[in-house]
């Protein structure tokens, strides 16, 4: 090695050392990538998500001033797509259709990870402790439950039932005290309860003969009663959750009273957020009506008639009203109701396809989606005008941080 | 041995005769429309019925027919089924299932025009 071959090899040593320092730079600033408003520190209790479903996209929002940050590309098919929230706020994990599990970081607007852990997947929820999320499946039929940090397996549950080794879809599927999944199988009208506090020893208590078809189910907001309506019969089933040794029981039977029912062409979804004043609003399967229901004996107490077949029946945070969507072919409708006399109070035609609505946490203002004109419309609940409006891609579910708070979303 | 396979054989007929049966009740309940009713809808429309199939079928399909509550419906799923038969069950649905009936929004040539995009979903 002569002097020159020498002074060469220190001027790369010497790039090498200054190329690594520049990389470490480049490594820290990217983890310290700002957040979403250029310059500002920021929380992130006033965020959400809108699922955009075809495009299989989320767009991140929030509700200060109304208005859409980022899209965030790359989810799957996001048809029927739904999100929980990690407990500070910052990842939303959204279920996709397609099997996929996406964890989204809303501060940065980046898809942070994404496992496909089913074949067809129908939602989930992440567990009181905020260490597990839990995705409900069509296809493979059962719950699989994945670490919240690294989306890693951590336990697989084949909703399998009879004797021929059969798993049925699975439906309903929420969190519940004491690190608890509760959920509903579709093909075996069974309501199964897992208990993750070990993981590696998962202990699961099955409630039989339930009824037929359970289709969604609903966690009361103090976390005690699981409640799932029922597709193959008039009626819905009740568990409550500080004594489930009491079993299973029927609530509402033939609240059709033999009438037949409407064709049904869009599932009705029953959300914990209906309960109201000691009463809980529920859509009735088949029929125009929402059921008014006394959560202390669990009877009914009064029917309200409708524009349409409900899908989603909402209580606004403060209970003093629900809103409500309907099914095709009345899904241009959103009437709301007074949850003490029960009497109208509105109706908005905010468009074609309303699919969902979400209140922000205080309720002064509730978000909604209008698949067929591509927007997503923000409302006055007081005033019921229309305060913002942002364009969006056929969306779907709205999703907002406040959730994460809640027991049973 | 023999009597397994003759079982088989019995079923295989049973099925096929089944499936006879079927079309042959759908293209009775479809051939009762007039003939024009069987023409192509028209373009405006066939907008309209493809954002039914992807959205409102969707919903218990899945957006790429991939299957939900209700089964797969893609094109490789529905091979062996005629066209009549699909149309008679989208027209009628299936009573004790969750398969609803899109009589009251559809016409019988639509059907059948829907019918046939899900078995050749390429034009
Ligand atoms: C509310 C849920 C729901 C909706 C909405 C729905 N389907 Fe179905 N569909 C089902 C179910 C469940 C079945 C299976 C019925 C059975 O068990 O035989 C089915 C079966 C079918 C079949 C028969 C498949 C086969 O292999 O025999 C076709 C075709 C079909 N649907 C087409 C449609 C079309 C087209 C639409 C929209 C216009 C639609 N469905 C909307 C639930 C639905």
């Amino acid at each position: 090695m002569n002097a020159n071959e020498r002074k060469r090899m220190r001027d790369q040593v010497a790039g090498l050392r200054v190329n690594r320092r520049f990389l470490l730079f480049a490594v820290a600033a990217t983890l310290t990538l700002p957040p979403l408003v250029a310059g500002a520190e920021r929380g992130t209790g006033d965020l959400g998500i809108v699922v955009e479903r075809a495009a299989g996209s989320v767009q991140v929002i929030e509700t200060t001033g109304n208005t859409a940050l980022k899209r965030v590309e790359g989810l799957g098919d996001l048809s029927h797509a739904s999100a929980v929230f990690s407990r500070d706020g910052r990842y939303a994990y959204v279920f996709g259709r397609d099997g996929g599990l996406s964890k989204v970081d809303l501060l940065t607007a980046r898809l942070v990870q994404r496992v496909q852990q089913g074949g067809n997947s129908i939602g989930g929820a992440i567990s009181q402790d905020g260490r597990l999320v839990a995705v409900a499946n069509y296809e493979p039929g059962g719950v699989r439950v994945f670490d919240a940090e690294s989306l890693k397996l951590v336990a697989d549950i084949p909703a399998e039932y009879g004797h021929e080794g059969k798993t049925s879809k699975v439906i309903g599927l929420v969190d519940a005290p004491g690190n608890r999944f509760v959920f509903s199988l579709w093909d075996a009208g069974e309501i199964w309860v897992a208990d993750l506090t070990d993981p590696a020893q998962v202990r699961i208590e099955k409630h039989r003969n339930i009824g037929r078809n359970p289709y969604d189910a609903l966690l009361t907001p103090d976390g005690r009663y699981y409640i799932a309506g029922l597709f193959g019969e008039d009626g819905l089933a009740l568990l409550d959750l500080w004594h489930p040794q009491a079993g299973v029981r029927r609530i509402l039977p033939g609240y059709g009273r033999g009438e037949e029912p409407l064709p049904v062409y869009k599932m009705p979804h029953l959300e914990g957020w209906a309960v109201a004043g000691g009463r809980a609003f529920l859509p009735a399967i088949g029929r125009r009506e929402v059921l008014v229901v006394d959560t202390t004996r669990w009877e009914e107490v009064g029917r309200i008639p409708v524009k349409g077949q409900p899908v989603f029946v909402m209580a606004r945070p403060d209970g003093r009203q629900v809103w409500v969507n309907f099914a095709f072919p009345d899904n241009q409708w959103i009437q709301v109701f007074d949850t003490e006399t029960l009497a109208l109070v509105q109706t908005l035609e905010p468009g074609p396809a309303i699919l969902h609505m979400e209140f922000e946490p205080r309720g002064e203002e509730v978000w909604v989606s209008v698949r067929d004109a591509d927007r997503v419309d923000v409302y006055d609940t007081a005033r019921f005008e229309r305060r913002a409006s942002l364009p969006a891609d056929k969306p779907s579910g709205i999703f907002l941080t406040a959730r994460a708070h809640r027991i049973g979303l | 041995m023999l009597r397994l396979l003759h079982l088989v054989t019995k079923l295989v007929a049973l099925f096929i005769s089944g499936l006879a049966v079927l079309s042959a009740v759908s293209l009775l309940v479809l051939s009762a429309a007039p003939a024009a009713a069987r023409a192509e809808p028209s373009p405006e429309r066939q907008a309209e019925l493809r954002n039914l199939l992807v959205q409102d079928c969707g919903s218990c399909h899945g957006l790429t027919l991939a299957g939900g509550l209700g089964p797969p419906i893609r094109a490789e799923d529905l091979e062996i089924k005629p066209v009549d038969y699909l149309a008679y069950t989208i027209l009628n649905g299936r009573p004790g299932t969750a398969m609803p009936p899109w009589r009251p929004f559809l016409s019988d040539a639509e059907a059948v025009w829907l019918a046939q995009v899900l078995k050749a979903p390429a034009d």
